[in-house]
């Protein structure tokens, strides 16, 4: 196929043949996707890159807020008096565990103290506010306004008022990209609050979750609650992360299908609290040489 | 009032570089609006592609197509490669078969523009499926059914520099 019906003369030289130029670009498309894909080392182009595209990317932003900002302005004075007593009845619900909170972790400490154990770190973590979801259609991801200026880092958690959301994979200098739970290569280490059994939780697409790999009599309920088991040494443990809302167990297969619905507002816009570094795990203790290793983990983070 | 019609043999003034550019630039703008997943939201970027593929088969083609996919990777925190190995497809396509899409009305090239557009989308899809993505629904290949649509606007939209006389006359509005 040539460019104008007919191959040009020789003497009215355009270059290579678009054929030839076709399956240059092709190859320099391909490289690019194995090398991203494969190796991760087009990081620094990717950064390069998004912070030319920043300012753009902020001004397409702009009408997007002001709608937000001028429909926020124009609430009526009664539902923001509603949501006041709202929230003031919220906060005095839970007045009492606060209160006792402190008094909690201090006992905590002396216990630990006590029994010689490793002190945890007390979580912090930094406010940060959902901008919008990526446009890339095959994969959840939200864009939050904090970036590595502010020292968010790859890894950390992100969590709302309710639970955990996603976890923070990838930063730009004002920007991050937090990849949501619900997504299908996302893994977090989770525990069955009423029994403890461990297991990982992966997305299962629209917007729910999907317990894999456990066998097909475990002890799993509709209804059971879901936290983060902290195994990983990433995730605090004790996080509330889903809900299971249905166990199909069919003997023709070796595992339990578990679907799960997050418990926190994971596609839903707002604000959310990007945990910090929590502390370091101990060494893993020496591996024997003859004992077969383990494989490498994925992309996920899986419990030992 | 005169308009400009395509049914006219009208030789149109030739396209200044910059207004491609500058074309490209906001369809880039464009898609960078977020909508989130809202159904049916134009693909801006391919297809002003498209457009200036076909119109200029010359000056637009698949080197422009790979920097413009490169830039859409980025921005829309994709895949690196992505975009660029299918709008480089769709560079090459559209170069050529831009004298047989142009004989057409332009209702009619807009029949043609979409098979593009959808082809475009099936290669994102088809990269994306191969390395373990999620599959997003039908309603992804909607993007390319609303950009099909605005090809009509946007033929007269972008072609009104080209429209421009070359001596100013008062008494003429374009």
């Amino acid at each position: 196929m040539s460019v104008v019906g007919q191959q040009p003369p020789p003497f009215f030289n355009r270059g290579p043949a678009p054929l030839a130029r076709l399956a240059f670009f092709i190859a320099i498309s391909l490289l690019l996707l194995v090398l991203d894909l494969r190796f991760h080392t087009l990081e620094w182009a990717r950064q390069g890159i998004a912070l030319v595209v920043y300012p753009l990317q902020r001004l397409a932003y702009a009408p997007v807020e002001g709608i937000q900002h001028g429909g926020g302005y124009l609430t009526s004075l009664v539902a923001l008096k509603d949501e006041n007593d709202l929230l003031r009845q919220r906060q005095l619900s839970t007045a009492n565990q606060l209160l006792r909170q402190e008094h909690l972790e201090l006992e905590n400490q002396r216990l630990r103290a006590l029994l010689d154990m490793k002190l945890r770190q007390p979580a912090t973590g930094q406010m940060a506010e959902i901008l919008y979801s990526a446009r890339d259609h095959f994969a959840r991801r939200v864009i939050i306004d904090k970036g590595s200026q502010q020292s968010i880092a790859p890894g950390q958690v992100v969590v709302d008022e309710l639970g955990v959301i996603g976890q923070v994979t990838r930063t730009f200098p004002l920007l991050s990209e937090v990849t949501l739970i619900t997504d299908k290569d996302q893994a977090v280490p989770v525990q069955i609050v009423r029994n403890g059994l461990r297991s990982v939780i992966f997305g299962a697409g629209a917007g729910n979750l999907e317990l894999r790999f456990l066998a097909a009599n475990a002890d799993v309920q509709a209804g059971d609650m879901l936290v983060t088991s902290g195994l990983d040494g990433i995730y605090l443990s004790g996080l509330p992360v889903a809900k299971v809302t249905r166990v199909d167990r069919d003997t023709a297969y070796a595992f339990a299908r578990i679907l799960c619905e997050p418990i926190a507002g994971v596609e839903r816009n707002g604000q959310v609290l990007v945990l910090g570094r929590h502390e370091t795990l101990p060494p893993a203790p020496p591996e024997s040489e003859t004992k077969n290793r383990p494989e490498k983990g994925r992309k996920g983070k899986k419990p030992q | 009032m005169i308009q400009p019609t395509h049914s006219s043999n009208r030789i149109l003034r030739p396209v200044r570089d910059w207004f491609v550019w500058f074309t490209m630039l906001l369809a880039i703008f464009l898609s960078m609006i977020p909508v989130g997943r809202l159904p049916g939201y134009p693909e801006w970027v391919a297809l002003t592609l498209t457009f200036w593929c076909i119109r200029e088969p010359f000056k637009v083609g698949m080197g422009s197509a790979m920097l413009i996919g490169i830039v859409m990777d980025v921005s829309s925190a994709s895949v690196m490669g992505q975009h660029s190995l299918a709008y480089v497809m769709l560079a090459f396509t559209a170069n050529g078969l831009s004298r047989r899409i142009l004989q057409f009305p332009l209702p009619q090239q807009a029949l043609q523009i979409l098979p593009l557009l959808l082809g475009t989308q099936l290669i994102m899809l088809a990269t994306r499926l191969i390395v373990g993505a999620e599959f997003p629904g039908l309603t992804y290949f909607l993007e390319s059914f609303g950009a099909a649509l605005l090809w009509y606007p946007l033929t007269y939209l972008l072609l009104l520099p080209q429209y421009q006389p070359h001596e100013k006359d008062e008494n003429r509005p374009i």
